[in-house]
């Protein structure tokens, strides 16, 4: 099973804006290894090599926070969602 | 505005008993909760341990939805391409009810609805996002638009504390301190469940798996029996995650794990009805917050109270103990009419007098002893060897076994003076 398909499987809802927000500049200038990439369990950040930026597909956030620690040069700022957003989980 | 007595931000398992013992003593307390409902932002492994919380709950969980008694405890070492278990069990695990399996958006939100029936009100889909500050001193939170004002705040909003860290409290996180679970929810029927783990009805399996889960990282992989569910997952050190060469992406672990023989055929059948994933505490007793300021106090998983003590997992029972022990801190303090970080400081002393804090000191050279490649690489490898050694019977007359077994054993270098070391400083931890 694909993890989007996995991620499918749960409820999410989705605010417009998005609580995960990212300074490129620091991933351009200070990030070699862009760690987000791989960390995390939704495989939601992907490199755009275009527009040379990192970007996250924030509605499958599984709020779990392991990019926000694993991001140690600070490029990426993270708070929950607002209330009523976000996964909900049925069985936790 | 006039001051409630409490807020408590977050209705997990700290924040609801925190609330249960204070509306037993009739005061206004607040939770506030941003998911839908208290549980569903929550995840776990996993289990609950309930003889440490026995003295303190009274008939908190008194009919609660709890899964599966655990009677069967389980441990792998995974080599690559063959294990070894430890199957565990006992009359005594089979008669007490030692540790359960629970699912958080069941327990949560049924302990929610028992503190409703006793009048606290516990708000969902509040996100908070403040604290009020007067001079020095935490006087209540900001949701989106609202302020709710109280004498004593409690952080009970888990793991990343955004209101622990408002209020100075948090150390930084770092990587190291962290892990990440990665779990699915697998449902079976509640037969299948007891014929494949070899439990009877009500009764359950905690199995903890160690080496090629990880590929060689910090962690373990997991799996827990529920009612008519499975809890399945893996755990990895976040450290571990960066640092490893060739990187692996974090999610595709468990479809490894998922994929070997040992767990394939316990979950065949089974559809994945969830994906979740959250982050643990795992720097143990050094890295565990200050526990309290002027106005506040930090509980659970906000203060850092986890425990992985390498054969088991801990963590839910120390979120209830720390809720009702900061409880007790706030009615003491509501005598004294003085909310101060030194009348809140009882609350640290208090809880070096339990199993939350005594538990957590004995165990803090843990995670320095378990930061060893050797537990997720080399163990997991040569003890399923060693047995293969002996078990196989080939084409030739049989070697004496001691002599297979002396000659594995040193050609693997298990009796190197390193290996030696390791087995010799267990006592320390």
């Amino acid at each position: 099973m694909r993890v989007d398909e996995k991620l499918a499987l749960d409820a999410f809802k989705a605010d417009k804006e998005s609580h995960i927000k990212i300074n490129n500049d620091i991933c351009r200038t200070r990030c070699k290894i862009k760690y987000c990439l791989f960390v995390c369990p939704g495989h939601l950040y992907t490199y755009n090599e275009e527009n040379n930026e990192v970007v996250v597909e924030f509605a499958g956030c599984l709020e779990c926070g392991t990019c926000k620690i694993a991001c140690i040069e600070g490029a990426i700022e993270w708070q929950y969602p607002k209330g009523e957003y976000g996964v909900q989980y049925r069985f936790g | 505005m006039e001051k409630i007595d409490a807020v408590i931000v977050g209705g997990g398992l700290s924040g609801l008993a925190c609330a249960y013992r204070l509306a037993d003593n009739d005061l206004q307390v607040i939770v506030l909760e941003r998911g839908d409902f208290p549980g569903s932002k929550n995840v776990t492994g996993g289990r609950l341990y309930l003889e440490p919380i026995k003295p303190l709950i009274g008939d908190m969980l008194e009919g609660a939805p709890l899964e599966r008694r655990v009677v069967r405890e389980r441990w792998s070492l995974l080599g690559d391409n063959n294990s070894l278990n430890i199957d565990f069990t006992g009359e005594r695990l089979r008669k007490t009810g030692h540790s359960y399996t629970v699912l958080r958006a069941t327990l949560d939100r049924w302990l929610s609805e028992r503190l409703m029936e006793k009048g606290v009100f516990v708000i969902p889909t509040k996100r908070v996002d403040d604290l009020i500050w007067e001079d020095k001193t935490v006087a209540g939170i900001v949701s989106g638009e609202e302020e709710i004002p109280a004498h004593v705040v409690v952080a009970a909003d888990g793991v990343l504390s955004f209101m622990a860290e408002k209020a100075g409290l948090k150390p930084k996180m770092k990587p190291k301190n962290y892990a990440v679970g990665i779990k699915e929810i697998i449902e079976l029927s509640e037969e299948k469940i007891n014929d494949r783990f070899n439990v009877e009805k009500d009764e359950g399996c905690a199995h903890l798996f160690l080496g090629d889960v990880t590929k060689g990282m910090f962690g373990g992989g997991f799996l827990y029996t529920n009612k008519d569910t499975i809890s399945l997952g893996i755990v990895i050190g976040i450290k571990a995650l960066m640092e490893r060469a060739p990187t692996i992406e974090a999610h595709t672990l468990l479809d490894d794990f998922k994929a070997r023989y040992e767990i394939k055929r316990l979950i065949e059948g089974g559809n994945t009805i969830e994906y979740s994933a959250h982050v643990i505490p795992e720097g143990g007793y050094n890295t565990i917050s200050k526990l309290y300021g002027d106005g506040i106090l930090v509980t659970g998983d906000a203060a850092g109270f986890a425990l992985n003590m390498g054969v088991t997992v801990r963590g839910m029972e120390f979120a209830i103990a720390s809720g009702i022990i900061a409880a007790e801190t706030i009615l003491m303090a509501r005598q004294k009419g003085d909310y101060s970080a030194q009348t809140l400081s009882s609350y640290e002393a208090r809880l070096r007098e339990t199993f939350v804090l005594k538990d957590m000191m004995n165990c803090k050279d843990m995670p320095e002893f378990l930061d060893n490649d050797a537990f997720f690489t080399y163990y997991p490898k040569y003890f399923p060897h060693f047995v293969e050694k002996v078990m196989w019977f080939g084409d030739q007359p049989k070697e004496k076994i001691g002599q297979t077994l002396w000659r594995e054993l040193k050609s693997s270098g298990m009796m190197s003076f390193k290996r030696l070391k390791e087995l010799y400083s267990i006592k320390n931890i």
